[in-house]
């Protein structure tokens, strides 16, 4: 894999970049923080998403000693989100122990945004913009804003702009009971009216991905998650928050037999066909995630850290209002495409981080990917695209077993892939290399490759 | 935390009720603010030794009134009794007699010192009861002091002078505000080792401390406090602690490292921690310890084993480490909180009691290890401090143990601080395996 600016790229990866590709440095990943993941109406039920994302700030600026620090950008977003925070990050900020004149912005692009304020900010250090940064993502489905129903909306509006109390009788009388219910946000794709999971059943049933497999699936990263606990793995990637220091979604107990035994919740019309159990699809989770990015020189200067690299990433959709894919699978397209550009393959790959929205949604990317006719219609390979060997799949646990706050789930995976690949240092003689896939509503998903310092 | 008697009794009725029932009145203590004057008021220096002349232009140099005879019915800020050179219990008389004279006159929260010998390098027995005769004096003398003024004594081993830096540190460290719960107690400054800071108000500018178990408590004011005197500081804790400690490292700008101490590699991971983000290691404060209070007949193994473990055997292998590492050999200094619980025993606290013991054993013991690469090793006893964690003991108790010393009060966890700073500072560097209590003169253990 060639980068730009790195000396130790071997000849045999040289030229495997479009020619076009401007010259660039190295955007270097030098660690993370964030606060344990909460079941939603739980320890964080009263946090709001200002709240969670200055915690998870302030924790990262403690761990590596940024106070009164002026980083060059911090971007961050959540997807459940109140209209009085429509400068979110730059909020968390002046919040934070950071310098005040830290500039901010905010970023929304569902499930994927946390690591695409990654993607976005290393290309800004790349290009030579900004030194520093701060990357980020909090969501909070318990304080989640309600909104009042559209005919109250307008009523109110209209009211603003009468001028006389006849108008305004008038207006008010146009008012119906059921105008007063208010409005829980919604998960439902808009196109289509279906919920997420609904989406994934049909596309777990096209796949015909099968209730042990994803029992399986979440089992171990139940069992993943709690031996990197054990092992003291997040000592320094979490900063507890509100009494909580680990996962409150994390069931070190649970057995495969336990997971067999849940009702399915999604896909109900398929009767004995339905799969997908409240264990084996992520709960609505609420917190927050923050990665600190860095120039080389920057780290240098500040005495950090450099664990991995931001090598590149890729963004993907799919039509799924027609039904042409499943709304979830818009990183089997993406993937192929990242790895091509570098000359890589499934089998180069030494860590993957695919974010478990429902175990099936994992299980479904591997297999369109190990699938001949697949891989050739819609991928233009050849045959099969490849096949992800289990031992290096989500090895730290992944969203089933720690929640997925939907913007902090892309941070929770940087922070941790990036300390992974730097554990493991170099294989083969070259830099271990991790990817990253997350898919998001809309039929999106964001792709990224890490190589570890 | 705050201690809602002394404040009844300091103030208007409270206070001539209280002063009419003889009711203890615990005066508010003179504690160190940067920029206020080391001491108000002339400072009488007692003595007809050389060590006395010598002590006397010192303080002369610092800008301090001196007086070498007392003026009637003058305020005193210190009552400085330099008793160096007595040889029989006959030659304290004088002096003595003398400084207690003006005793009237003594400011409140002002300070009485002794200089003196340690009586077990007397070269003969008089020598010997002349010396051991201060150390019953002084602790005597503490328990007269009124109005939050203080007693205590600085030991010379032989060949120390008056004026070496540890000696003159100890000095300026009884007489500020920074020994404000120190009382009734002995300094020994074993070697002439140590340079004075040219910056009294940044002694520890350029040092990297670390504080174990400083998301709270006493170890959160420490780290304030070493912040506060010039020192970079990273704050150990528990894991499960990060959220206070992420707050306190914020505000001491400092870095905090979420590590259990007892690990294994705990040594190895906060000097590789030192080490990367802030270059050096300089100072150690392990204060990271825990209470599992039983009767030893229902003590069971896992309440034994974790005071244990967490106390001392977590800090000996720090210490290992810290030792065996090239990174530690530039005048290192290590500060371990004991506690008087260790010393004079406590109902319900042999395990407490047992580590703490073995804190000042290996405090003791790792003296000569240190001074080798030129640092130094102590330890700080705090008796009943304002805390979290006593604020747990039942009220009636609580009471007790706050108004059983000579200032009859708790002390606050920066008086505890105070005390660590001073003892990590270079000024320090002759004070090398002590325990220096801070209990404000407790009427239990020595």
């Amino acid at each position: 894999m060639s980068i730009e600016g790195q000396p130790t790229a071997g000849p045999e990866e040289q030229g495997t970049r479009p020619a076009s590709t401007p010259s660039t440095r190295r955007a270097v990943i030098v660690g993370g923080n964030r606060i344990p993941f909460a079941r939603a109406g739980g320890a964080y039920a009263k946090s709001s998403n200002l709240d969670m994302l200055t915690a998870a700030l302030d924790g990262l600026i403690a761990r590596f000693g940024l106070q009164d620090e002026r980083v060059g950008e911090v971007a961050a977003g959540a997807v459940l989100k109140h209209s009085r925070d429509f400068n979110l990050t730059r909020e968390a900020v002046l919040g934070s122990a950071l310098s005040a004149e830290t500039p901010a912005y905010d970023l929304q692009q569902a499930c994927a945004t946390g690591l695409e304020t990654v993607v976005g900010l290393a290309n800004k250090i790349k290009l030579g913009q900004i030194e520093s940064a701060i990357a980020g993502g909090v969501d909070s489905a318990s304080d989640a804003p309600v909104v009042v129903s559209e005919g109250l909306r307008e009523v109110i509006l209209d009211l603003n702009r009468a001028k006389t109390l006849p108008q305004r009788l008038q207006i008010l009388s146009r008012l119906r009971p059921k105008d007063l219910a208010p409005l829980a946000p919604g998960t439902a794709e808009p196109r289509t009216g279906l919920s997420m999971g609904e989406h994934q059943a049909l596309t777990t049933a096209q796949w015909k991905i099968s209730r042990q497999a994803q029992d399986e699936l979440a089992y171990n990263s139940h069992r993943n998650l709690a031996a990197a606990y054990e092992s003291g793995f997040f000592d320094d990637l979490i900063t507890p928050y509100r009494g909580l220091s680990r996962d409150g979604n994390l069931r070190p107990d649970t057995s495969q037999e336990k997971l067999a035994a849940l009702k399915p919740v999604f896909g109900r019309n398929l009767g004995a066909d339905a799969t997908m159990t409240a264990g084996n699809s992520t709960p609505l989770t609420d917190g927050a995630s923050t990665v600190l990015l860095a120039s080389d020189a920057w780290a240098d200067a500040h005495d950090l850290p450099k664990l991995a690299a931001v090598v590149d990433a890729e963004a993907a959709a799919v039509d799924f209002v027609h039904g042409k894919d499943g709304l979830l699978m818009a990183p089997v397209f993406a993937v192929p495409r990242l790895l091509a550009r570098h000359n890589l393959t499934l089998a180069d790959i030494d860590f993957f981080e695919i974010h478990e929205a429902f175990a099936a949604t994992v299980l479904s990317t591997l297999a369109a990917w190990e699938d001949e006719e697949f891989g050739r219609t819609r991928l233009g390979l050849d045959g099969a695209f490849g096949k992800v060997d289990p031992a290096r799949l989500n090895v730290n646990g992944s969203s089933l077993a720690a929640g997925h706050p939907f913007a902090a789930t892309g941070g929770r995976i940087v922070a941790s892939l990036a300390k992974q690949l730097h554990a493991r240092g170099s294989t083969d003689g070259r830099p271990a290399r991790g990817l990253v896939s997350v898919c998001a509503a809309g039929g999106q998903g964001v792709v990224a490759v890490l190589e570890s310092l | 935390m705050t201690d809602k008697y002394a404040q009844l009794v300091n103030h208007g009725l409270g206070r001539n009720v209280a002063r009419k029932l003889g009711l203890p009145q615990p005066a508010a203590l003179r504690r160190y603010q940067p920029g206020q004057p080391l001491i108000t008021g002339p400072v009488l220096v007692q003595g007809s030794s050389a060590g006395a002349d010598t002590l006397a232009t010192e303080l002369l140099s610092w800008d301090l009134d001196v007086r070498r005879h007392a003026v009637p019915r003058e305020k005193l800020g210190a009552i400085i009794l330099v008793l160096d050179e007595v040889e029989r219990p006959e030659d304290l008389e004088k002096p003595i007699l003398v400084a207690g004279a003006s005793l009237r006159d003594l400011a409140p929260g002002g300070r009485v010192l002794t200089v003196s010998r340690p009586a077990p390098e007397a070269d003969s027995p008089a020598a010997a009861a002349a010396r051991q005769g201060v150390d019953g004096f002084l602790r005597s003398l503490a328990k007269e002091l009124r109005a939050g003024a203080t007693g205590n004594g600085i030991l010379l081993a032989e060949g120390v002078q008056v004026t070496s830096p540890g000696a003159l540190a100890a000095v300026r460290f009884f007489l500020s505000g920074r020994s404000a719960f120190v009382d009734g107690q002995f300094l020994k400054i074993s070697s002439p080792a140590g340079e004075l800071s040219h910056n009294p108000e940044q002694p520890l500018a350029g040092k990297v401390a670390v504080v174990t178990g400083a998301a709270r408590g006493i170890g959160a004011q420490i780290a304030r406090t070493l912040h506060r005197d010039g020192a970079t500081v990273v704050l150990v804790d528990l894991p499960a602690a990060g959220e206070h400690l992420a707050a306190v490292a914020n505000e001491v700008k400092g870095t905090a490292l979420q590590l259990d101490i007892t690990r294994e590699d705990a040594g190895q991971r906060i000097l590789e921690h030192a080490m990367q983000r802030h270059g050096r290691l300089n100072i150690v404060v392990h204060n990271a310890g825990i209470t599992r209070d039983k009767l030893l007949a229902n003590m069971d193994q896992s309440r034994w084993s974790s005071v244990i473990n967490i106390n001392i055997v977590a800090q000996l292998r720090i210490n290992e480490a810290l030792l065996g590492s090239e990174h530690f050999r530039g005048a290192p200094r290590i500060v371990s909180v004991a506690s008087t619980s260790g010393i004079a025993g406590n109902r319900g606290q042999t395990n407490y009691a047992a580590s703490k013991g073995g804190v000042m054993g290996m405090v003791r013991a790792s003296a000569p290890l240190l001074a080798a690469v030129g640092g130094s090793i102590n330890a700080v006893a705090p008796g009943f401090i304002e805390t979290e964690m006593t604020e747990r003991i039942p009220f009636a108790l609580r009471e007790i143990a706050r108004r059983a010393n000579s200032l009859q009060q708790g002390g606050r966890p920066g008086d505890v601080a105070e005390a660590i700073a001073f003892l990590v500072s270079d000024a320090a560097a002759g004070i090398n395996g002590e325990v220096l209590r801070v209990c404000g003169q407790n009427m239990v253990g020595a």
